[in-house]
């Protein structure tokens, strides 16, 4: 696939450098409102509406905002954009609008934004910015869908709010499923994700073993890389 | 009082902004490496949420609420808090030199912690007025710290544990968190 082109970009921010997954950026949402699969499409699909937004309009501003001021200036147009959303989902979905809260706000810090602002969006064409916003979103959406399945399974039996596992009823004699309640609590998201990363790291020792370059843009694992200037010159030099 | 000491002990035990809002895991897990650094930390972010929650607070009750634009709370917020880290580290720098050398380093970092931001749009949620914003703003910082110093001093003790090779680093910190999280659910027979 050629570089850049819109294509790559989808290709690159779903599987490639799967921000979550990958990148490891973006965890406080990723946690803390995947306790259901729809949760967890609702929050992906907002974030990657801002993201291809901010992406686009930063990379359009990109040869107008001096290079000292950039970060308040993306901060700024990323939490407009943030504001014009969470009018249009109080406005038109009020049932998701309060199930997120307050994370929708929050977006404005998630290091997702704000790392695709500075590692691609404001070093690239628009439109090569805007499919790298949308492919970075539904990797996001993607992952953070599936650990709600996955918490929404162990600790409700139910998928997408549909009860795929018949519960247990002591009273009526019932054999079924004891839904491990824990995991729809905090807790649980500690242990999926926990879960999730060992798989992965066990993935990577597999794939150096067999000789496989397992170097990718992975910062030690949290947002707090986001203001490590070493990760970006890492992350920028990969590409 | 008594209204405060339960927003205390609300804030910084019970909803345990790390361990059960999921805010500001970014540092919680990126500078938990020692208890010297977590420290250091903990006191930048203590320092910084009560200033932000006043300054936030004292902004949107006195300008956003009677011009009407609330809506633009989001924005009003980030760019606040963005300019009061710069201002705080300017200010440190030039007179507190050693309380600089000792947060130098965490304090950018604290703009991109959720935690500042949530604590701020928390308190308009709520509906504090300024002192209980504050209050609040201090009281979840404090349990920011005490989680981050705890975790801190586990992460000093498994470096000599034996872990399998899958689960070191990012997982089994991972785990202890969820662990303490559990923990905390202990506290909310307090209130």
């Amino acid at each position: 696939m050629k570089a850049n082109s819109p294509s790559e970009r989808l290709f690159n921010g779903i599987i490639k450098e799967n921000p979550t997954f990958v990148l490891m950026l973006g965890m406080c949402p990723t946690l803390a409102i995947t306790t259901s699969a729809s949760n967890g499409i609702g929050m992906g699909l907002t974030t990657t509406v801002i993201l291809a937004a901010s992406n686009l309009m930063i990379s359009l501003l990109r040869n107008f905002i001096p290079d000292r001021v950039r970060m308040p200036a993306y901060i700024v147009v990323v939490a407009s954009f943030v504001t014009v959303v969470q009018l249009l989902l109080q406005g038109f979905i009020p049932s998701l609008y309060s199930s997120l809260g307050i994370y929708i706000p929050l977006i404005v810090v998630n290091c997702i934004i704000l790392g695709r602002a500075e590692a691609y969006a404001s070093k690239h064409a628009p439109v090569a910015s805007l499919f790298d916003g949308i492919g970075m979103g539904l990797g996001f959406t993607l992952s953070i869908t599936c650990i709600g399945i996955v918490r929404e399974l162990i600790g409700a039996g139910k998928i997408f709010g549909l009860q795929v596992l018949p519960l247990a009823d002591a009273a009526a004699g019932k054999v079924g499923y004891e839904p491990i309640t824990i995991f729809i609590l905090a807790p649980g998201a500690f242990f999926v994700l926990a879960l999730l990363s060992a798989i992965q790291n066990k993935l990577r020792i597999g794939a150096a073993k067999r000789g496989i370059d397992p170097s990718n843009p992975d910062c030690g694992g949290s947002c707090a890389s986001c203001g490590n200037t070493l990760c970006k010159g890492k992350e920028a030099a990969v590409k | 009082m008594k209204e405060l000491l339960l927003i205390i002990v609300g804030s910084a035990l019970v909803n345990n902004v790390v361990l059960s809002q999921f805010l500001g895991l970014c540092p919680f897990l990126g500078v938990s490496k020692s208890t010297n650094t977590a420290a250091g930390m903990g006191g930048a972010v203590i320092f910084v949420i009560t200033l932000a929650s006043f300054v936030t607070g004292v902004i949107y009750k006195l300008i956003l609420v009677p011009l009407d634009l609330t809506y633009l709370q989001t924005i009003v917020f980030i760019l606040i808090i963005a300019a009061l880290v710069q201002f705080v580290e300017m200010f440190l720098k030039k007179s507190v030199p050693s309380l600089y050398q000792a947060l130098g380093v965490y304090l950018p970092l604290i703009t991109t912690n959720c935690a500042v931001l949530g604590v701020a749009l928390l308190n308009v949620q709520k509906e504090y007025n300024i002192l209980q914003g504050t209050v609040n703003g201090f009281a979840t910082a404090v349990g920011f710290t005490i989680s981050i110093i705890l975790m801190a001093s586990i992460r000093e003790k498994i470096r000599y544990n034996d872990i399998p090779k899958a689960f070191q680093g990012f997982p089994i910190v991972l785990i202890t968190a969820g662990l303490m999280s559990i923990a905390f659910f202990g506290f909310s027979g307090l209130i």
